[in-house]
């Protein structure tokens, strides 16, 4: 049996990442895209996790700390402006939000 | 080391189903739960690497903060329906896109499995993860000494973060309604509306001791009681 030893996360991290750039690319409703940023941060995240145990260093979890909080940030603003947007016309996707002014 | 490998076996599992779901579902909330699925496995993946703290926080923080804050917005705009599909602006978007993440795929698992199953690069010589010191401890540490200057800043990031969610999220052209916020210390204010609750209640005494309920006027009772 294969032993189980970095290049499996990193390839798993490797595959999240994919199919959440896949979806931010091809999903038009701005939620949904927000959700696929995260698949991309998380699959990050483990990556930095795995470095982190590899390389014997603990500030790559200080690193992936770090990427935590601004995650929950840009989804707090990116929500507020999603929400801001959607009051003024109903049922818009990414495509339709193409002008830069109120 | 079975057990280790069954584990990440079956996380592995669930977090590319989880991240399946988020891209092939069509309904947000289902979406939102497969993220929960996804976020849930790294957690597991955190842990069996030893980021016992971050393994919290992911739960704690992603699962619990973030993806409710997604559900809250789903519920809130209503946009819990199947997206519509047949559409594609610009022409051959999804083709290319898959191909984008083809070739990405692609190149970062040459990357990986052409050096073979070492990670290369040097070992830490200032922040080494000593197997006597719990996670939390290790971690507080580095981000209380070295990367303190960071911690402070992503405090004000999270107020700025917070008054902007604010800011935007208000409705559209509404200042601060003056009547909703009435002049006069607290003290005041709690006897003027204590005042005027016993006005209305003597009110109401009158009008239930005038009639002793002919029909018609139980109308009239309505009315004041509005």
């Amino acid at each position: 049996m294969l032993a189980l030893n970095e290049t499996w996360y990193l390839v798993l991290a490797a595959m999240i990442f994919t199919i959440g750039s896949v979806g931010l690319l091809t999903r038009k409703n701005p939620l949904v895209m927000f959700m696929c940023v995260e698949l991309m941060l998380n699959a990050v995240n483990l990556t930095f996790v795995t470095f982190s145990k590899a390389l014997d260093d603990i500030a790559g979890q200080a690193i992936v700390f770090f990427v935590m909080v601004v995650a929950a940030a840009e989804v707090v603003v990116g929500l507020g402006i999603i929400v801001a947007i959607m009051r003024r016309r109903q049922g818009a996707n990414a495509d339709d939000i193409s002008l830069m002014r109120g | 080391m079975r057990v280790e490998m069954f584990t990440f076996l079956l996380t592995a599992a669930i977090c590319l189903a989880g991240s399946a779901g988020v891209v092939l579902l069509r309904n947000p909330v289902h979406n939102a739960l497969s993220l929960v699925a996804t976020l849930f496995g790294v957690a597991v993946l955190f842990i069996q690497q030893g980021a016992y703290f971050l393994a919290a926080i992911q739960v704690i923080v992603y699962a619990g903060a973030i993806v409710i804050l997604f559900l809250f917005v789903i519920m809130l705009l209503g946009v819990d329906k199947a997206e519509g599909i047949d559409r594609d602006p610009i022409l051959g978007q999804r083709t290319a896109a898959i191909a984008a993440g083809v070739a990405i795929l692609g190149l970062s698992l040459t990357a990986l499995l052409s050096v073979g199953s070492r990670v290369t690069g040097q070992a830490s010589t200032l922040a080494a993860i000593d197997g006597s010191e719990p996670n939390i401890n290790a971690l507080a540490k580095v981000l209380f000494t070295d990367y303190v200057f960071a911690f402070e800043i992503t405090s004000v990031l999270l107020t700025v973060a917070v008054v902007g969610a604010v800011v935007l999220s208000r409705k559209a052209g509404s200042a601060i309604d003056v009547a909703e916020f009435p002049e006069g210390t607290t003290a005041d204010l709690l006897q003027a509306k204590h005042d005027a609750a016993a006005v209305e209640q003597e009110v109401l005494e009158e009008v239930a001791t005038e009639d002793e309920t002919p029909e018609g006027e139980a109308e009239t009772t309505e009315e004041a009681l509005r």
